[in-house]
């Protein structure tokens, strides 16, 4: 029990170490690396799609095929759920 | 679950409205403002566990029909599918509606403005159609969750009796 307790508390500093060292690189706040995708979002949304709020071109539009597989994804969750508590699903 | 005090039910038959008005609100406004189908949907599910906990169960399953929910989830998922294939001729989820001058076909000008209702094509549909589905499945999963739960609570009692 002790034995883990040290085995926790050194890799908490070594987690700790790699989260700071990672701190140090950080680029600032605003100005991405690789800005060429976001500029193409927000220059063409507006007179390609005729949106103003980039956000959802991008969710719906864009990559509409992403949020397919989300709406996928929930109806399979209550499709789950409605099999799991469905009347007469229990034996007796 | 039992039905909570008569002040509990009046603000309840009050507020709940408000409720279901602001997350419709969230659904239509999409493509304008933050939010869109899946959180507006969120929003006006909430309204069927608001009920739930002010008026009790029993009250509840009188009121909800969990066929339509299903209809209604199954068609919202449907209209998606279908808004995203009717622009197969370019691509899979070519916006197809957007600046043709019909439903959803405003165009807008360029740079910050106050917003236009009628625009942005598919992305409007595709979110009322997102909303209707988010609505019905989390009203769904709340309904047959709550029946699930009486379901045990009956089997309890009945072995008690034995």
């Amino acid at each position: 029990m002790r034995g883990w307790r040290i085995f926790y508390l050194l890799g908490l500093m070594v987690m700790c170490g790699l989260f700071f060292g990672a701190l140090q690189d950080i680029h600032p706040f605003g100005e991405p690396v690789e800005p060429a995708m976001d500029d193409y979002f927000l220059e063409r949304a507006q007179e390609e799609r005729a949106v103003n709020n980039v956000v959802t071109s991008i969710v719906f539009d864009y990559r509409g095929f992403d949020t397919l597989g989300e709406a996928a994804v929930l109806f399979t969750a209550v499709t789950s759920v409605v099999a799991l508590f469905r009347k007469g699903g229990h034996e007796r | 679950m039992n039905p909570l005090s008569l002040i509990v039910r009046t603000v309840c038959n009050v507020f709940a409205w408000f409720m279901v008005i602001f997350g419709a609100y969230i659904i239509v406004h999409g493509h304008l403002s933050p939010g869109g189908g899946f959180q507006g949907g969120a929003v006006v599910a909430t309204f069927i566990a608001f009920l739930l906990v002010a008026h009790g169960g029993k009250r509840l399953l009188g009121w909800v029909k969990e066929g339509l929910f299903s209809a209604v989830e199954s068609t919202g998922l449907l209209i998606f599918l279908g808004a995203g294939l009717f622009g197969i001729s370019t691509t899979f989820f070519y916006n197809f509606l957007a600046k043709k001058g019909g439903l959803f076909g405003s165009v807008v000008p360029l740079g910050s403005n106050t917003g236009v209702l009628n625009s942005s094509g598919t992305i409007a549909l595709m979110n009322l159609a997102v909303g209707l589905e988010v609505v019905a499945g989390l009203s769904l999963i709340i309904v047959y969750m709550f029946k699930g739960i009486r379901l045990e609570l009956d089997r309890e009692e009945e072995s008690h009796d034995r």
